[in-house]
């Protein structure tokens, strides 16, 4: 059995989720994936716009749920995805082929399709409390990243 | 002149012949589930996006529809872009190679110039006018001085429209796509939730994830007093406040613009608050509103074949390098 190694922080509001975001964007190496799970408000977008902002975005974030992918350049290529509307079905959408271009990897609803995320991750899952607090585990599988919440959290 | 015009950046891959930019001689929209009946089942391989096969089918079917040869063919409009990058290298590439083999000119047309143009496919679009693009993937207005020429006013900073609608969908338990089930299910409901108004602000732009929490932490909250949620009553405030925004920087746009044409465009066209709000405010203002059917609103290669003609016009062509791009600005012309 694999036990894995879990951070448990409490935000106390949308803030401090951007400074979580810009706190994991300067550990940033090429290939990194990040799992983002939780329910819808949750702050899965939030955090996504703060890393990519960090990245040196300019472009305006907006929500890929309806798209499934999408792409931005900044100091490294942002690969945002969402696919819950995937129900599973990953077929023809060629998601594997993001893991390995060099860009980061920010995946909404990363739970639904587990099959074919690469072993080595980062996942965080959100959990609401109330409006605005939010407790987010967060889960390095692989050394690399590992190593990345030794240094960040 | 008559287009074969190509699309394929989400779920469809549609094929179509247009002449002269409004005359459309023969439309194939094949969706995943049409793939699945020609086949006869559920067939894995074939479901798959890349399949060249669809794509020589929906070739085949469209040329038959609209009774033409590819001789008759003066160009091949495809889209490049904005779109899903697998999806939309199957038109690309088709479009590439029916270009090069017939030896005709290839016309680059972007996904949102399109939905625009579905509108020529209904009326002459006259010039210039306020354009409002409103589907599952965007929420966008643009100015339009004249034939071709594009200005991004404004647009969403988080979730389309569609989205917005999907997601609230799926808070209150109802099918997907959102849009249609919340627009059937708010017309039995009152307007009794108080819900924010979304961005009311000078800008033209739009933000839909604040209403969208607003609903979650409204439903959160009663679902901990005990109380039960009046769905249809609670859809109904969303859509209106949803439709007060929309309405409200568009016919802003209309009058600060000096401009009289207003035409909506996408998927969530098909909504019948926003039409029906649309149509009195433009009848107050006297601007004169173009909204087109269902089948133009949602994606298919019939708007492309619009938007290539006055592309063509325009003298925008693209060699065989052309290729796909995920994210493209609709100002940036070929």
């Amino acid at each position: 059995m694999v036990i894995y190694m879990e951070y448990k922080i409490t935000l106390k509001d949308e803030l401090d989720t951007i400074e979580l975001a810009q706190n994991l964007e300067s550990e940033k190496f090429p290939n990194m994936i990040i799992c983002l799970n939780g329910e819808l408000g949750s702050g899965k977008t939030v955090f996504t716009k703060a890393f990519a902002s960090s990245l040196g975005i300019t472009d305006t974030i907006t929500s890929p749920t309806f798209s499934i992918i999408k792409e931005y350049n900044g100091e490294l290529p942002l690969y945002h995805m969402d696919v819950y509307r995937l129900d599973g079905n990953t077929s023809g959408v060629n998601i594997e082929d993001y893991f390995t271009k060099g860009g980061i990897v920010v995946i909404e609803w990363a739970d639904t399709i587990k099959d074919i995320l690469p072993k080595e991750r980062l996942d965080i899952k959100f959990k609401v409390l109330d409006e605005n607090k939010r407790v987010l585990v967060i889960t390095p599988h692989g050394k690399q990243y590992e190593e990345l919440c030794e240094a960040v959290l | 002149m008559k287009i074969l015009a190509i699309e394929s950046s989400c779920d469809e891959t549609s094929m179509s012949v247009i002449e002269d930019g409004h005359i459309d001689l023969g439309t194939v929209i094949l969706s995943q589930i049409d793939i699945h009946k020609l086949y006869g089942g559920v067939v894995p391989e074939i479901a798959s996006r890349s399949h060249v096969e669809s794509v020589t089918v929906v070739l085949e079917e469209t040329l038959n529809k609209a009774n033409v040869t590819m001789d008759e063919i003066d160009a091949i409009a495809v889209t490049y872009g904005p779109g899903l990058i697998g999806s939309l290298l199957v038109g690309l590439i088709a479009a590439k190679t029916i270009a090069y083999i017939y030896n005709k000119p290839l016309i680059p047309v972007h996904h949102i110039a399109g939905h625009i143009y579905a509108n020529n496919l209904v009326k002459k679009m006259e010039f210039p006018l306020i354009a409002l693009v409103v589907s599952g993937g965007h929420t966008e207005l643009i100015y339009m001085k004249e034939n071709y020429n594009f200005e991004k006013i404004g647009g969403t900073l988080d979730d389309a429209v569609g989205e917005c609608y999907d997601k609230v969908a799926r808070v209150l338990g109802l099918p997907y796509p959102g849009g249609p089930s919340i627009d059937k299910l708010s017309k039995e409901g009152k307007d009794t939730y108080k819900l924010p108004l979304p961005l009311n602000d000078d800008s033209y732009d739009f933000s839909f994830s604040g209403i969208k929490s607003a609903v979650i932490n409204l439903v959160h909250n009663e679902e901990q007093r005990g109380n039960v949620i009046r769905k249809e009553d609670l859809a109904c405030s969303f859509q209106n406040k949803v439709v007060e925004i929309l309405t409200k920087k568009t016919i802003k746009a209309l009058k600060e613009y000096h401009v009289k044409n207003l035409v909506v465009a996408g998927g969530v066209a098909a909504n019948s608050a926003i039409r029906k709000s649309l149509e009195e405010e433009c009848i107050k203002n006297s601007f004169d509103l173009t909204v087109p059917p269902i089948l133009y609103c949602t994606d298919n290669a019939a708007m492309i074949g619009a938007a290539g003609f006055f592309a063509y016009q325009k003298g925008i062509r693209a060699d065989l390098n052309l290729n796909a791009k995920a994210n493209c600005n609709l100002e940036d012309l070929l």
